[in-house]
């Protein structure tokens, strides 16, 4: 019997980040498919009453499912090492990184992997600078089309293609909605997937490559969690070099980053085949539209038996 | 890595392919999304319009639940009549009187509120195409009956007093010219949600004319009409035309939501279809809560209750204004109510309600951006704002919150330049209609 199912489980689930009601679904079904395999399993939002609560009932393990903000900063992580309980997922440092999207491209990068030409620009430096002469020179550097979305954040919340110029400033106040850091980076044309990347005893492996097709041709957040708004393929329609290529990129990305257990990384393949990075998840989204347990169910694996190995290895490691 | 298996496509519902084309619109959205948020202790929220039932006699409440079942348990939990329970419908005659409507109890017909009241009168009304003249901005949820009928929408413009008429003489005339057809005129006279504003008596009259004069049925939706604070209740149109006016009335703002009892007031031949429409859709309206509240009605002095509640919201109403006035920067415009749970709420040129809720919920206030009230994409420099459920002191933080994330927005607008540069983005597909 593995320790995971002798030990009660904690999924912290909720928050106050605006991606709160994904981070309640992914928690839900997790706890749901830990359940199957016979843990022990709660789920509790980070409130005022979680430390009490942890305090009260210490757990075998938590699996922090928050997504955006204190989920995924870190900031969570660190709480829980200062109480000494184990956890599923990446340490806090590894977040701090991959939650920084110009951070972590800049890492990644380093490491030989594709990634856009970027900026990363504060509000203050338009409004201290003058907006007009900065947007002049973002363009000129970047070009057209660009992507512009908040650097710490997920779900495609504040993220905006633009096409045109004219575009740009509108683009600019929706990704200031959610940060005071825009990130503008030249658009990446070609095939959008997602590569999910699990942790066992043996190591580091990729899942099948997911492949994301939204109808609208953006994936944004109604593509995202609005059952038949996306088509997904998976293995992703690419050559099975290129297939390798995907998979070594986010095996790469999650060793750069020195992530933990679970991440999922999202890359645009160009036409050359060629996979360019844009983010990595260190709490991926479970629901019932994500990406992660599709990649799990096209390697033969069960979420919730997937879900165990990794508590096991939390509570191993301490 | 291993062999690559044969691609496999899926949309992850296997049903996509079969939806009725009028749920198109139904999609998740970031707006919605970020209404979860808003319902965290630490969030003062403005958003939704729940009633303060905490103000309700509880007590007397469970005794009067905890007698019925006792004594009337086989009736209560059983099915009743399509039409709604004959001894409430008496009584709502009663309920009635102060805003001057004058009935027979057949021409009343019970509904799961008045939501469903509304959700009827279009269903036995409105084909595909038919179109519905509503205010501008008008009520989430009716925007949301309107489009699962596949209706068109068309709003007219409103003032101090409520909706224009010249204007709605003006759409009538535009509709009619382009070859479609006019089926309803919807509107909210009293204490309008999510405008705040009030018809007087002579707008009224001149509402009605307009109507009458075009043919055409006028949807009268009053769920606020006891709710005024000076004491005194606007009187309905539907008292002045009991032919040419569906009146709907509802308990969920003067004894309790949850209950889920509302009701319509129309002529015969419409009458009976209602009622059949309504056993269709539900059988028949739960006799166990329209018996609670007869039981209710006849042993409380409900109407006490109802001044109990204008206190609530009159007060809270005051707390909100004050704060407003005191730290809005300027620019910023809002609609003084006279009763009911809201003010709308114009932010200064430039700004956008709906881009500027994550920043809001980033500060722990919420509300409810104006495009969520409109068919067409109007309203986004404009929020609705609830006062019925915090506390005077949580809304006054919720304000003190909102001021400073508009000046934050200012300040960001600002900096890129003028709303005209903006690109315009698509109304809101899915109706907030969590909110309502």
């Amino acid at each position: 019997m593995s320790i995971a199912s002798e030990g009660r489980v904690v999924v912290l689930a909720g928050g106050l980040s605006p991606e709160r009601d994904v981070s309640l679904r992914s928690g839900r079904r997790v706890a749901d498919a830990l359940r199957v395999t016979g843990v022990d399993v709660g789920v509790l939002d980070v409130d005022a009453n979680l430390m009490a609560n942890l305090a009260a009932q210490p757990p075998a393990c938590v699996v922090p499912l928050l997504h955006g903000g204190p989920g995924e900063d870190g900031a969570i992580r660190d709480v829980l090492v200062a109480l000494g309980l184990p956890f599923v997922g990446s340490g806090p440092s590894a977040c701090r990184r991959a939650f920084d999207k110009p951070i972590a491209s800049s890492l990644v990068g380093a490491a030989g992997v594709a990634v856009p030409s970027s900026m990363a620009l504060p509000h203050a430096t338009f409004r201290e600078l003058g907006a007009a002469a900065v947007l002049d020179a973002v363009v000129a550097r970047l070009g057209l089309p660009l992507m512009v979305k908040p650097t710490r954040g997920g779900s495609s919340l504040g993220a905006t293609v633009v096409r045109s110029a004219a575009d740009l400033p509108s683009a600019m106040v929706a990704a200031y909605a959610y940060g005071d850091i825009a990130l503008i980076e030249s658009f990446v044309h070609g095939t959008e997937v997602a590569v999910s990347v699990v942790e066992d005893a043996a190591g580091a492996r990729a899942l099948p490559v997911v492949e994301v097709v939204p109808d609208g041709g953006f994936y944004d957040y109604g593509a995202r969690y609005t059952a038949g708004a996306t088509e997904f393929v998976t293995p992703a329609r690419l050559s099975d070099d290129v297939l390798a290529a995907c998979a070594e990129t986010a095996l790469t990305v999650h060793r750069v980053l020195g992530l933990r257990d679970w991440s999922r990384s999202d890359l645009i393949v160009d036409a050359a085949g060629v996979p360019w990075y844009l983010e990595v998840n260190v709490a991926p989204g479970m629901t019932e539209t994500s990406t992660y347990p599709q990649a799990v169910l096209a390697a033969g694996l069960d979420l919730g038996a997937v879900t165990a190995s990794l508590v096991d290895l939390a509570i191993t490691r301490g | 890595m291993e062999p690559t298996a044969q691609p496999t496509s899926t949309r992850l519902d296997p049903w996509v392919d079969s939806y009725a084309a009028r749920t198109r619109g139904l999609t998740a959205s970031q707006v919605r999304a970020l209404f979860a948020v808003a319902s965290r202790p630490e969030v003062v929220s403005l958003a939704g319009g729940m009633p303060f039932v905490s103000a309700l006699p509880l007590d007397a409440v469970a005794e009067t639940v905890a007698r019925l079942i006792r004594d009337r348990g086989a009736v209560a939990l059983q099915y009743g009549s399509g039409q709604g329970d004959v001894r409430l419908r008496e009584q709502i005659l009663e309920v009635m009187a102060p805003v001057g409507v004058t009935a027979h109890p057949d021409d009343i017909v019970v509904t799961a509120g008045s939501q469903m009241a509304l959700d009827l009168v279009v269903r036995v009304f409105c084909d595909p195409g038919d179109v519905v003249l509503v205010e501008a901005p008008t009520y989430v949820t009716a925007l949301g009956v309107f489009s699962s009928y596949q209706c068109e929408v068309v709003h007219v413009p409103m003032d101090e007093q409520g909706m224009r008429p010249d204007a709605l003489r003006e759409a009538i005339a535009v509709t009619r010219a382009a070859g479609k057809k006019v089926k309803l005129v919807y509107t909210i006279p009293s204490f309008h949600n999510p405008g705040g504003v009030t018809q007087g008596p002579q707008r009224r009259i001149e509402v009605l004319e307009a109507v009458r004069s075009a043919g055409l049925l006028l949807l009268e939706d009053d769920p606020y009409g006891l709710l005024g604070f000076d004491g005194t209740v606007p009187r309905a149109i539907r008292a002045d035309d009991s032919e040419g006016v569906i009146y709907l009335g509802t308990f969920s703002k003067t004894i309790a939501a949850g209950l889920r009892v509302g009701w319509a007031v129309a002529p015969h031949g419409v009458r009976e279809k209602l009622v059949l429409a309504n056993e269709t859709a539900t059988l028949c309206p739960s006799n166990l809560t329209q018996m609670t509240i007869s039981d209710y009605l006849a042993t409380q002095p409900w109407f006490d209750q109802v001044k109990v509640f204008r206190e609530v919201y009159r007060e809270r109403r005051d707390a909100l204004l004050e704060s407003l006035d005191a730290l809005m920067p300027a620019g910023t415009t809002w609609t003084v109510p006279g009763g009911g749970f809201y003010s709308w709420v114009t932010l200064p040129d430039g700004l956008d309600a709906t881009a500027m809720l994550p920043r809001a919920v980033a500060a722990l206030v919420a509300y409810v951006p104006g495009t969520g009230f409109f068919a067409d994409g109007q309203g986004r420099q404009s929020l609705r704002l609830s006062y019925c459920y915090p506390e005077p002191d949580r809304i006054r933080e919720g304000v003190r919150r909102l001021a400073g994330v508009i000046e934050s927005e200012l300040e960001v607008v600002g900096t890129f330049g003028s709303p005209t540069a903006r690109a315009e983005r698509p109304a809101a597909s899915a109706p907030y209609t969590d909110l309502a």
